[in-house]
């Protein structure tokens, strides 16, 4: 019998709320209303969120605003401490130890070589009055490269495969357009070839067009690399074009996963079939 | 009612805190020590940092020397040698071979220095991850975990904007392998005087309370890239106009009323020592 495969990412019982918690919220997550505790105004932000992925996968997460995904996105490329649960990944020591539970400076080698991350707001992807280069050199800096020329030779390369043109790349992210600078992010989160990529709503605010060009450079990208990706979106086409699976978020819990079609053709749950039905 | 000041101009109590900050520094080598940083009758940011360091370590047997840029006779040098004598009435000197205790700023003298001398840096700010993390808080942190890639990036930056490192005074160095400290404004010139100098030193930072150093024969590396090696100033083909002097650091000065460039050695007290030691031999 074919052994089962390993996913790269196994994320177990995750919790993250902001606040104290009470013996009423914290006993009975029936008492917590919407993932808020009335009584001790605790925020229940994530609750008990199981999730896996696959080499090669592209998983989307939808829900609406305050469902928890960009909380749950943070907290994996842990820019917010998680309050419980484990993380896994295949490639940090084989997936036998709990992320949350090492050091910092473990979690930053793999957040560094193992992860790249892609902001809705390029502010908090990109040091906006560094150029361009500069900020793809970041992520190898931190991966304890130190010879500018193989910094410089890398960025540029990809660079080019996000279509920055080279007049552009001593340029500071401030003076680029939305598009553009959304893309400067995908190439930063390229440069140590991470086997994981996370998008947190990649094409929010971005008119059609660039969201087309963009979606399109990362579907290329994950095409030709093999990456595995956790897509966040409330936007459903994204998703439809994007994603093999889907999970759906209320309040801080997944509520409904499954195959992308069988979820936009076929939803289960009252509020999947609001939110597919609710489309212009 | 007689009222005695106290000697070295402070309290023994806060000699005595700076004393134990100073303990902890030289036993953490580049890591930045908070202290209290007491009033002076000096403006904080004009070398309180290091004057309390040095009024908490006098004691009568000691020579002091006190230079600033270079310069013995400067202001802000003699006044500070002043303030010290005055509450302390301890011998000074010009001579960096004699001292036992030299406050400075942004030099280290010309004459190596020996094994037993104190030298202490006066240091407006000790943070070298400032400009790329303004939070103390999320500085400590990244100090803790030796995260260091804010410095590295800004000279990266750097060599991308102007085809090299941009610092000229205050280049970032790495302490015995773990903590990166800012050598104070020091010129590049002198980074390398600090690896493995027989002489204590310490640096004093009055109004970020902050307190650091680099104890004897400590491992002190200037940070560069591998392709982008660390630099000194160069002097190419100038010359100190009154000795000939090539291998000091040399201060660039216009005469006024030719408008003719020309240089003279930075360092006043080791201009004055070859001066004279010149004058000797054509005596004899």
């Amino acid at each position: 019998m074919k052994e089962q495969e390993q996913p790269v990412l196994t994320l177990k019982h995750f919790n993250k709320f902001f606040g104290p918690g009470c013996p009423y919220c914290r006993e009975k997550p029936e008492n917590r209303r919407n993932g808020y505790c009335p009584k001790c105004h605790t925020v229940y932000a994530c609750q008990d969120i199981s999730l896996s992925l696959y080499r090669g996968e592209i998983v989307g997460i939808v829900g609406e605003s305050g469902s928890g995904k960009s909380t749950l996105m943070q907290a994996l490329y842990f820019d917010n401490a998680a309050t419980g649960g484990e993380y896994h990944l295949e490639a940090y020591q084989n997936g036998k130890e709990n992320i949350f539970s090492s050091s910092r400076q473990q979690q930053k080698w793999v957040r560094n070589m193992l992860l790249g991350m892609v902001y809705q707001n390029p502010t908090m992807g990109l040091k906006m009055n560094f150029s361009a280069r500069s900020n793809i050199a970041e992520k190898m800096i931190a991966a304890g490269n130190r010879n500018v020329h193989s910094m410089v030779a890398r960025s540029d390369v990809l660079l080019d495969q996000v279509h920055i043109p080279p007049a552009r790349r001593k340029d500071s992210p401030c003076n680029f357009s939305g598009g553009m600078q959304q893309r400067v992010q995908i190439a930063k989160a390229l440069a140590n070839e991470p086997p994981i990529l996370l998008l947190d709503e990649v094409t929010t605010g971005l008119d059609l067009s660039v969201q087309a060009d963009v979606l399109e450079l990362i579907q290329e990208i994950q095409r030709e690399r093999q990456n595995s990706v956790l897509v966040v979106s409330h936007d459903l086409s994204v998703i439809r074009m994007l994603a093999d699976r889907t999970v759906v978020m209320l309040n801080g819990r997944i509520i409904e996963e499954g195959l992308t079609d069988q979820i936009l053709e076929d939803p289960q749950h009252p509020y999947t079939q609001q939110l597919v039905y609710s489309l212009l | 009612m007689i009222r005695e000041k106290h000697f070295a101009f402070l309290d023994e109590n806060s000699k005595r805190e700076i004393r134990r900050a100073l303990l902890k520094a030289v036993a953490i080598p580049g890591y930045q020590v908070p202290f209290a940083s007491r009033e002076l009758p000096i403006a904080r940011g004009w070398g309180t940092g290091g004057v309390q360091i040095t009024l908490s370590l006098v004691g009568k047997g000691d020579t002091i020397k006190v230079i600033d840029q270079g310069s013995d006779e400067s202001v802000n040098a003699v006044s500070l040698r002043s303030l010290i004598q005055e509450t302390t009435g301890v011998s000074s000197t010009i001579h960096t071979a004699q001292a036992t205790l030299i406050q400075t700023r942004h030099r280290i003298p010309e004459r190596p220095l020996k094994e037993g001398q104190i030298l202490v840096l006066q240091v407006p700010l000790p943070e070298p991850l400032r400009n790329v993390e303004p939070s103390e808080y999320k500085t400590k942190k990244l100090h803790g975990e030796a995260d260091y890639s804010g410095v590295w990036l800004k000279m990266f930056e750097d060599i991308m904007r102007y085809g090299q490192v941009a610092t000229d005074a205050d280049h970032p160095v790495c302490v015995n392998g773990r903590y990166v400290m800012a050598p104070s404004p020091i010129p590049r010139f002198d980074n390398p005087k600090m690896n493995g100098s027989p002489a204590l030193m310490l640096f004093g930072a009055g109004r970020e309370k902050k307190i650091y150093a680099v104890p004897p024969y400590t491992k002190v590396v200037s940070l560069a890239f591998d392709d982008y090696l660390f630099q000194r100033e160069r002097f190419a083909g100038k010359k100190c106009r009154l000795t000939g002097l090539t291998n000091v650091y040399l201060d660039e000065l216009t005469d006024e009323k030719t408008g003719e460039v020309y240089y003279q050695t930075n360092d006043s007290s080791y201009l004055l020592e070859y001066l004279n030691r010149e004058k000797e031999g054509e005596t004899e």
